[in-house]
């Protein structure tokens, strides 16, 4: 584990189709600018920089942290570049938190980011020729086949998927910084959307958004304001093709989630975890990770989401901050999830705060359902 | 700071040419090469540099990974990063304590593009890649700067792709004669050759670390600084960040037998030599270096090998390794590796 490490700052641009107002350098700046003003610092107090983002073609940006460096205050200090695939914000907010659990450095600016309107995200995600067959169906052609599979398992009646869509974007509405704020979302409305992968509908797919989040990250002697405390973090990654691999419950994801949990003193996700963000580009993969990650028993996360527990005033709320659903510039996507634990268990989620959150998860996953990243944060000291 | 060493280092015999291979199997061969020299079969920590824009297309890590064998799953980053940066990701996470070994790999395919054009795409979008000022033309900016002695580049030269002929992994270039300018003051001889290969390096700590191998290779200290982008920024004849990344290594702290150098221009190696404060006495880039094999993505990591190597092997007590990103030397790792660790605190 290493020495204790806090989330001392947050700051999130708002996510939206088109950002034409600012460069790639400006969106990260906002971003930062925001967390170190919510630290009360500035980047005189930062000692390292880790920068995360997906494909680099997603921009035609060549390793972009080189140029900007300058924009988060680089010059002069270690600037690092992760790449994880969609699980990349997760992993970007570990590695950061690992510089300081090492005792390498106190204070670290984690940035992450997408400006998907510079390229064609689906594109960028399904240029594989010459050297694998390509379907051209960019993330969610890849994901449907995994999720009917889910459905035949489970046996999960169809309308699952759109509780899922409708109580993510009812949460976006209380979240000042999300994509899509869709008024009057009924189940009628996702319902009345084109099918575009079967089973996926329009509105049950994540949005494709220009975006940054920010977090510093303190060691235990540099925390100002509001510390949310670090209790356990993991990574774990599987090839994309092994044999018995299997695509709908990951064992990477399993594993993953139980080390979180073993390092948190977590025996019991459901009752111990106050609120979760978790990384749901589909809606489906709700009531799959709800499996996946322990909340419940294999074939009965469906029923958790048709009882409305993973609502904002459910027993245990998932995304609600409105998720991956209502924002998602992809490199982004998963730091934003670690950024909205922690400001829930700092009691600074603003109009979608769940009352009395203590300890949060922060997830997100990658490539085919194949690189996890997660980490548990509280309100209190490990 | 926890004691991390280097217990292993393998890589592939670079080719100035594209084999056939794809990246897995590049890999493949390195990192089986490493397990048996360790016997290990599962790390605690896996890390990975590499570009997708070599390949032309997204997610380079991801079929690479399907060479390390990760299942049951691992516990695994990626640092879109030369390999060394990734091995900086691992020392990091080797510190932590709860885990004692790591495998760390890069690699990398130019001859499949241009590297040339391509690095014009890692400069500011707006402002910078728009007027077209591909790698060579820049260096040439910081050669002038430099305002190198042209029989001294030559020499650095001839030196490093004689040491590369006796370097089997490193490709087989005759000594430099009769080229015109490429990008005036660099001649073709001045720049790297396009390479593919691959590396890969096992680090382990404390007691692990003298349980795998008789001698290991302890990094004494490790730091990488960034500089300002714009090449305006800077005083492009000196390397302040490796300066500075070097003092922070405590490059100065002993002498230093052997360096192994990041240089993908020859007029690199006075700006680095300077700025790590190596005299006329230090052996820089024994395996050829950079000139003599320039696997892109992976030739950092490959410098904290050979100089790891050196080690391991008894033939240097203490060596410096250097590994650089972004263009003309703007980020600057230091490494520096001993046979004995010789002040506990460390």
């Amino acid at each position: 584990m290493g020495n204790r490490c806090a989330v001392i700052g947050v700051g999130q641009t708002r996510y939206q189709t088109r950002r034409r107002d600012v460069s790639l350098a400006g969106l990260v700046r906002e971003a930062a600018l925001r967390a170190l003003e919510d630290a009360g610092l500035t980047f005189a107090d930062i000692d390292a920089v880790v920068i995360g983002k997906a494909p680099d073609l997603f921009e035609g940006v060549m390793m972009p942290e080189a140029y900007l460096a300058d924009a988060l205050g680089g010059a002069g200090k270690p600037v690092m570049r992760v790449h994880t695939a969609g699980s990349v914000g997760g992993s970007t907010a570990l590695v950061g938190a690992s510089l300081v659990q090492g005792g390498v450095h106190g204070r670290v600016l984690v940035v992450a980011f997408e400006k998907q309107s510079e390229s064609n995200a689906t594109w960028a995600l399904s240029t594989h020729l010459p050297f694998n067959a390509s379907l051209v169906v960019g993330a969610g052609g890849y994901f449907a086949p995994h999720i009917r599979e889910y459905m035949r398992r489970s046996g999960a009646p169809d309308h699952i998927g759109t509780l899922v869509a409708v109580k993510d974007r009812l949460n976006a509405l209380k979240n000042p910084y999300a994509h899509l704020r869709i008024p009057g979302i009924s189940r009628e409305m996702v319902e009345s959307t084109p099918m575009l992968w079967e089973p996926i509908r329009y509105l049950e797919t994540c949005p494709s958004s220009d975006g940054a989040c920010a977090i510093v990250l303190a060691a235990e002697d540099k925390v100002t304001g509001t510390p949310a405390w670090i209790h356990g973090t993991a990574m774990r990654s599987e090839p994309i093709m092994v044999a018995g691999r299997d695509v709908v419950s990951p064992r990477a994801g399993r594993d993953c989630a139980a080390d979180v949990y073993r390092q948190a003193g977590v025996t019991d996700p459901r009752r111990e975890i106050d609120v979760a963000e978790v990384y749901v580009p589909f809606s489906w993969y709700e009531p799959m990770w709800l499996e996946n990650l322990g909340f419940a028993a294999e074939g009965e996360g469906w029923k958790l989401t048709e009882a409305g527990c993973t609502a904002l005033d459910g027993d245990t709320p998932w995304n609600a901050s409105g998720g991956v659903l209502s924002s998602n510039p992809i490199g982004a996507s998963g730091l934003i999830r670690f950024a909205e634990a922690a400001l829930q268990v700092r009691g600074m989620a603003g109009e979608h705060q769940v009352e009395g959150a203590r300890l949060a998860l922060g997830h997100a996953y990658g490539g085919g359902a194949q690189f996890f990243a997660m980490w548990i944060v509280g309100s209190s000291r490990p | 700071m926890r004691e991390v060493a280097v217990v292993a280092f393998a890589q592939t015999v670079h080719t100035g040419h594209d084999t056939g291979l794809a990246e897995p199997e590049l890999l493949l061969p390195v990192i089986d090469e490493v397990k048996r020299a360790t016997g290990l079969k599962r790390f605690g920590f896996t890390c990975s540099g590499s570009c997708d824009y070599l390949a032309g297309a997204p997610f380079s890590f991801v079929s690479a990974l399907d060479a390390v064998g990760a299942w049951p799953p691992i516990s695994e980053s990626h640092v879109e990063m030369d390999g060394a940066f990734a091995l900086y990701e691992a020392w990091v996470r080797l510190q932590h304590g709860d885990i004692d070994t790591a495998l760390v790999y890069g690699f990398g395919k130019s001859s499949m593009s241009d590297i040339r054009e391509i690095m014009t795409l890692q400069l500011d979008p707006y402002y910078l890649a728009p007027l077209g000022l591909d790698q060579v033309s820049y260096a040439a900016l910081q050669a002038c700067a430099v305002n190198a002695d042209r029989p001294a580049l030559d020499e650095i030269v001839r030196r490093s792709r004689a040491d590369g002929r006796a370097n089997p992994h490193a490709l087989d270039l005759p000594d430099p004669s009769g080229e015109e300018f490429e990008v005036e003051p660099l001649r073709p001889y001045d720049v790297a050759p396009v390479t593919d290969g691959a590396a890969a390096v096992v680090l382990a700590a404390g007691d692990r670390a003298r349980e795998l191998t008789g001698r290991p290779a302890w990094i004494t200290g490790i730091a990488h600084r960034a500089e300002p982008h714009y090449l305006g920024m800077r005083d492009l004849s000196r390397s302040v960040s490796t300066a500075e990344a070097g003092r922070a290594a405590g490059v100065g702290k002993g002498p230093v037998d052997v360096a192994e150098l990041h240089t993908q221009f020859s007029h690199e190696e006075p700006i680095l030599r300077a700025a790590l404060g190596l005299s006329g006495e230090v052996t820089v880039n024994p395996s050829g270096g950079p000139l003599a094999a320039n696997p892109v993505m992976a030739t950092g990591l490959i410098r904290v090998g050979e100089a790891a190597r050196r080690i391991l092997d008894g033939s240097a007590a203490r060596a410096v390794a250097h590994a650089t990103s972004g263009p003309c030397l703007q980020q600057n790792l230091v490494a520096v590796l001993e046979g004995a660790v010789l002040d506990q605190s460390l």
